[in-house]
């Protein structure tokens, strides 16, 4: 059992499939509302994973991720309005269709460091989402396009609650996206990955090809964008217009991978449910209160920002960071307490 | 012709503006190694506290005034407050502490003065100048926004080049250890770039409001150019901040005014890639040596 839980494709399948069967339950028992809010969770998880993966492993990030979000969600959109296209294959094809435009960016970026490559994909953000308001035949403008909700299968039964079929449909898709990542980082290509990350000269000493390493991760975490726009656009929303792809959402996936923690997959899931929660919370805690109509409006953003702040301060390497330092500090503590207990 | 004219003269004005911002981001890039985006929201606040002066007293110069003290102190304070404990961290905390700030400063913004935007008073007249019997597209008060921009680069480019206190701040953002050693208040030194960066900002927001209406939103499309300026020109040139805000105030000018606005976003992004594909440090960058 222990030899088997230490290759990482048999312990990669066991997350998976654990974690499918907690959401299977979860969703068991949730509200619609609260299904739907799972739904959401799991795109921002897609792209949240691909983008911290590749900021992890290649040290290399993108403002670009939500342009990329809009490209697998126009693609699937299109496919299934236009081609009649079944949920699966257009998710997939929007998946595709990102990979496909990340690459002549990553190719293009590749020699570009720091705030050169910030606001290289910063301007990519802003600039795709442009088209949609250009071709308007294509791609309906301003209006965007729309879709008809995902219907559950039959034999689920006719009552079967819409959501939780979205909820099901966003889950697994995310778990494929958890599946194929968690295999990546651990992988012989991960590895390369990271030693380019670490020392670029050395590893390309020890015959790595840097550039073509970090476009390969670019371009994963691009596909995972694009099915994390793919599920926003056909499953959660069945809607996609310019506006909800613009330079905003970029920067809330910034900063929710950096939030929830660089680099690790759980930093993800953490990004992923302050992404969702947040602005929930503080909408609640806005309409709750008694408060002119200016205050009230402009509140949960005030608190978004807060957070923003406060969340750096407190924590520098994210809520996973500080999540593992006390960790290892309750660790310590027992450690502490078993060594000094007295010996019998 | 005329109309090439017009483009070439509003790009000037727009491209001036830019390299304000653009400029108010090179000295905090300069000076803390940190992209500041919240740099349209505080120019935002120090517009918005002018108008409220003019408003009060009816006097435009004092309401300029007042915004770039405003600007002199809400730059210090900002550096002193959130960016000191964040100094020396990983890069993108800072680039994360200054989005919330941005949004923070959005936020307080809409609370106090409302999201509708609302108007603000032009120095000089918005007719353009007669040549002949044609209107050009170029207003005194355009006449007005340039040269005040030409005047900041200038009084920059004499505080670094020949003053003690510009020696000082170069030699603090360029080589800190060394210039603690030698008796530089490095921490004075980054605030004051802050400082300076945020009344360079709050002079573009004065001069860009009347055209663009003021309201918590209304300055982010000009953050976003002025940050694609700034990176044009390499990040670490005041000279390149200029010339990087002119070429993209001029280039965006003429692509909405031949091809429609809608590709505005991408005009810039096509001429940030092709620069960058030749220049990956911007259009003035110093050629940099490899550490081994």
């Amino acid at each position: 059992m222990k030899l088997l839980l230490r290759l990482t494709l048999i312990r990669a399948l066991a997350i998976v499939l654990a974690t499918g069967g907690l959401l299977f339950l979860i969703t068991e028992v949730l509200s619609d509302y609260r299904n739907s809010q799972i739904a959401t969770g799991a795109y921002y998880f897609a792209a949240l994973a691909g983008l911290t993966v590749l900021a992890g492993l290649s040290g290399r990030i993108s403002l670009g991720h939500g342009a990329l979000m809009a490209v697998g969600a126009y693609t699937a959109l299109l496919l299934m309005g236009r081609e009649n296209w079944a949920l699966a294959p257009a998710l997939a094809a929007g998946a595709a269709a990102a990979a496909v435009v990340g690459l002549p960016l990553s190719v293009a970026t590749t020699r570009l460091e720091g705030p050169y490559l910030a606001g290289a994909t910063l301007a990519f953000a802003v600039g795709l989402p442009a088209l949609g308001d250009r071709f308007p035949g294509l791609f309906g403008g301003e209006n965007g396009l729309t879709a008809n909700p995902p219907t559950p299968p039959s034999w689920l039964g006719s009552g079967f609650s819409l959501f939780r079929w979205e909820a099901w449909t966003a889950c697994l898709s995310a778990l494929i996206v958890l599946f194929v990542l968690y295999n990546l980082v651990h992988s012989g290509l991960g590895r390369s990955l990271r030693a380019a990350r670490d020392d670029r000269v050395a590893a390309s000493l020890c015959g790595l090809r840097v550039g073509r390493l970090q476009t390969t991760a670019f371009v994963v975490s691009a596909a995972c964008a694009g099915l994390g726009g793919g599920l926003l656009g056909a499953v959660v929303q069945q809607l996609a217009t310019p506006s909800a792809f613009g330079i905003q959402l970029s920067l809330f996936l910034l900063a929710g991978v950096v939030i929830g923690g660089l680099g690790s997959l759980w930093g993800a899931i953490w990004g992923a449910a302050l992404l969702v929660l947040l602005p929930n919370w503080s909408n609640d805690l806005a309409g709750s209160l008694s408060l002119s109509t200016n205050v009230k409006n402009n509140l949960p953003l005030a608190v978004y920002g807060a957070v923003l702040i406060g969340a750096m301060l407190v924590w520098p390497s994210g809520i996973q960071g500080g999540v593992r330092a006390a960790g290892s500090r309750a660790a310590r503590g027992l450690r502490r307490f078993w060594d000094t207990r007295p010996q019998t | 012709m005329t109309k090439f004219v017009d483009l070439t003269l509003s790009g000037i004005s727009t491209g001036a503006v830019y390299a304000a911002v653009a400029l108010a981001l090179v000295l905090i890039w300069r000076a803390t190694r940190i992209v500041n985006f919240a740099q349209g929201a505080m120019l935002m606040i120090t517009t918005f506290i002018a108008s409220a002066v003019i408003r009060k007293t009816g006097s435009y110069v004092l309401g300029f005034f007042v915004a770039l003290c405003a600007g002199l102190l809400i730059g210090a304070v900002i550096e002193r407050v959130l960016i000191r404990p964040i100094e020396g961290g990983p890069p993108l905390n800072a680039v994360i502490v200054t989005l919330g700030l941005y949004t923070l400063l959005v936020a307080v913004a809409g609370m106090i003065w409302s999201n509708t935007p609302r108007s603000f008073p032009a120095a000089f007249s918005l007719r353009g100048y007669r040549v002949g019997s044609t209107t050009l597209l170029f207003t005194p008060n355009d006449t007005f926004i340039v040269g005040v921009v030409i005047a900041l680069a200038l009084v920059l480019a004499l505080l670094f080049r020949a003053t003690p206190l510009g020696l000082q701040m170069r030699a603090a953002a360029f080589a800190p250890e060394a210039a603690r050693l030698l008796g530089v208040r490095v921490g004075r030194m980054l605030t004051l770039g802050w400082a300076l960066a945020a009344v360079a900002g709050a002079l573009a927001g004065v001069l860009v409001a009347p055209s663009t209406f003021l309201g918590p939103n209304t300055f982010d499309p000009i953050l976003i150019s002025a940050f694609v300026a700034a990176v044009l020109g390499g990040l670490d040139s005041p000279p390149g901040a200029v010339v990087g805000g002119l070429v993209l105030g001029l280039a965006l000018s003429y692509v909405s005014g031949y091809e429609g606005s809608a590709l505005e976003p991408m005009a810039a992004l096509v001429i940030l890639m092709l620069v960058l594909l030749v220049r990956p440090g911007g259009l003035f960058s110093a050629s940099r040596e490899r550490q081994v």
